[in-house]
């Protein structure tokens, strides 16, 4: 008998509170949930739900005002700042809505980056690189900037970048909010693939067909997990 | 860890070279400042090298005695007799010896060529109390200079003015005004004198010749006293000013109607002026250097605000916020040191060129280089942490938000 593994991520009675006093403003009043290894959740909800927070939080960006976060059964909410950079850069990885590549960088280079900051050498970093590249079909676009790229191609790139640490979880930040329908089909494809290489992957969106590919949908409404819409097998 | 810092100074080669202009422009300040300090001490260490060259070619302890016409008074200036300098040689401890000189200006004819220039009388022990040297041929006999004969040692302008080049003036036969003389010897080259002669402009003969057949007495215009290296210059002098002012029947409380100038303290004086100098134009310099990290860090002000989403992008990536201060600081440091190389090698071409211009040895001094250069580096520790720390301080949410 082996006791059973600890969620991947498990949120209980997170709030958040920004400002102080009268301009005090209450984001997140009370959020609980829970996230297993190889999900596929994506997150939904008005703006000033409260969904935004809950990322940041979830991507050790920011630090909850109080409740507990655990992460792989530890509890990571009262880590410092350096502590939860560690942590982002051996777990996590970023896919924002606005790609965030470094400017005149080759997509390389930006694939290449989080490894630097793990300080492996160039050969190694280079090869992983690559391999992501090749992961999410850019291989042949490894020297162009981001300028020379489309938008679809630069998420791509993004997307490279935040596997290419091997990572635990994913976090997408409306990774298709600037891009057309057919590169955000595209994109969608490629998270459900990566997800089906075991890769848990946790997805803001205000788009109905882009939560669609996610198994599990969770509504937030001012400040809290309003329901949650499971058992969507892929 | 060094590879992490081999990356950080190719990340910010490449950003200085994505901003040629810009980093051009920011280094400017450190440029012109290091290259100002580093010429000016440069200069400055030039010029004082050659006034005390110019000083110790009047001879170690040696003093100088000179008529003036003293404090106040209507008197006229009165020269020094022959029997001055007996007494001073014969009266005063610690003197080896005692020489006189007299000069006049004089043409000079040979072969047709007439050359202005002036005739100094003087002996050898003159000579050598000066350091003036002769280069070619030889120097007076005793025997001449006792009996006044008609021999001359001619500067190397003169020889260049009237003699034939290439062939040696030694046993020729040239006119002072109308005294003919034989050249026996030439002096070496000496240049411009602390009074603004041309020391390579004069012909000189005995002491004895001159007084003879040109001034037609036996004052002199000055002497020289060269003392024994075991006695100090402030006793002899001492001793020679009590003499003097007896001779010369001097009252007390009646100024000193003679000036002795005593080289070494020349040399001292004159060094710590310079030297004064050279530190005060360097600190003037060295404020053009802080101007200059003042604008190293204004722009690298602006470069973290440009490059905020940059920033954002790295830290959510996991880099530490260490990582990023001291990747903005490298960039600091390496412009700085850029501007500093610059400015070294600025300084190397304009001090030697001004140095050259000015007619002044060139001193490069390596200390000074290193110095400089390691003052820029520091200035872009100093002025680059300020940016590097603000950088390293952004919110990743706020700056990954930034447009």
């Amino acid at each position: 008998m082996t006791p059973p593994a600890p969620p991947l991520i498990e949120l209980e009675g997170i709030t958040k509170v920004f400002g102080t006093g009268d301009a005090a403003f209450q984001a997140l009043r009370g959020v609980d949930m829970q996230i297993e290894s190889g999900d596929f959740v994506a997150v939904m909800g008005p703006s000033g739900s409260g969904k935004s927070t809950t990322m940041n939080i979830l991507g050790c960006l920011d630090t909850p005002t109080s409740g507990v976060f655990r992460f792989r059964g530890m509890e990571v909410q009262a880590l410092d700042r350096d502590q939860r950079s560690l942590l982002r850069r051996r777990y996590l990885g970023f896919v924002f809505q606005g790609f965030n590549l470094l400017a005149r960088t080759s997509a390389l280079e930006n694939v290449e980056l989080p490894l630097l900051y793990r300080g492996e050498k160039k050969s190694v970093r280079r090869a992983a690189a690559m391999k992501a590249l090749d992961q999410v079909g850019l291989a042949p676009w490894a020297d162009h900037t981001p300028a020379e790229l489309s938008g679809g191609q630069q998420q791509r790139v993004a997307i490279a970048r935040a596997l290419v640490t091997e990572p635990d979880v994913l976090l997408a930040d409306e990774p298709t909010g600037n891009l057309d329908t057919e590169r955000s089909a595209e994109i969608m494809h490629l998270l459900q693939e990566l997800n089906r290489g075991g890769i848990t992957i946790l997805m803001v969106t205000h788009e109905a067909e882009m939560a669609a590919f996610a198994h599990n949908i969770i509504h937030f409404r001012d400040g809290l997990v309003e329901r949650i819409e499971t058992g969507k097998d892929a | 860890m060094f590879r992490m810092f081999g990356a950080t100074l190719l990340l910010a080669m490449r950003e200085i070279r994505r901003h040629l202009l810009r980093s051009f422009l920011t280094t400017l300040g450190i440029v012109i400042g290091v290259a100002a300090v580093v010429t000016m001490v440069t200069l400055g260490n030039g010029v004082t090298a050659s006034v005390q060259n110019q000083i110790s070619s009047l001879g170690s302890n040696v003093l100088i005695v000179l008529p003036t016409r003293g404090s106040g008074s209507q008197v006229a200036w009165r020269p020094f007799k022959e029997a001055d300098v007996t007494a001073v040689s014969e009266q005063i401890a610690g003197v080896e010896y005692v020489a006189g000189s007299v000069s006049k200006n004089v043409n000079a004819y040979h072969n047709g060529q007439v050359w202005q220039t002036s005739v100094r009388g003087a002996d050898m022990a003159f000579l050598l109390a000066q350091s003036m040297q002769v280069e070619r041929g030889r120097g007076f006999t005793s025997a001449e200079e006792s009996a006044g004969k008609d021999v001359c040692i001619i500067g190397q302008k003169v020889e260049q003015q009237i003699f034939v080049a290439g062939i040696e003036p030694m046993g020729e036969t040239m006119r002072l005004a109308n005294v003919p003389c034989t050249v026996v010897g030439v002096m070496k080259e000496r240049g411009t004198s602390g009074g603004g002669q041309d020391e390579d402009n004069q012909v000189i003969m005995p002491l004895k010749t001159v007084q003879r057949r040109f001034t037609g007495n036996n004052d002199l215009q000055y002497f020289v006293v060269k003392y024994a290296s075991g006695y100090s210059g402030t006793a002899v002098q001492d001793a020679l000013v009590q003499l003097l002012r007896q001779r010369r029947l001097l009252q007390a409380g009646e100024g000193n109607n003679f000036n002795i100038i005593d080289t070494a303290q020349v040399n001292q004086a004159v060094s710590a002026a310079t030297g004064a100098l050279t530190a005060m134009v360097a600190a003037i310099a060295a404020i053009s250097l802080a101007v200059g990290g003042i604008g190293i860090m204004n722009i690298m002000l602006v470069s973290v605000t440009e490059r905020t989403r940059e920033i954002g992008i790295r830290l959510a990536i996991g880099a530490l916020a260490r990582e990023v201060r001291m990747q903005f600081l490298t960039e600091a440091v390496v412009l700085c040191c850029f501007g500093g190389l610059t400015g070294l090698v600025l300084a190397f071409a304009l001090s030697f060129g001004l140095s050259k211009a000015i007619d002044v040895p060139f001193m490069f001094s390596p200390m000074v280089n290193v110095l400089s250069f390691l003052f820029s580096a520091l200035m872009g520790i100093a002025f680059g942490y300020y940016p590097a720390r603000r950088a390293s301080r952004l919110d990743p949410i706020e700056a990954l938000r930034h447009e």
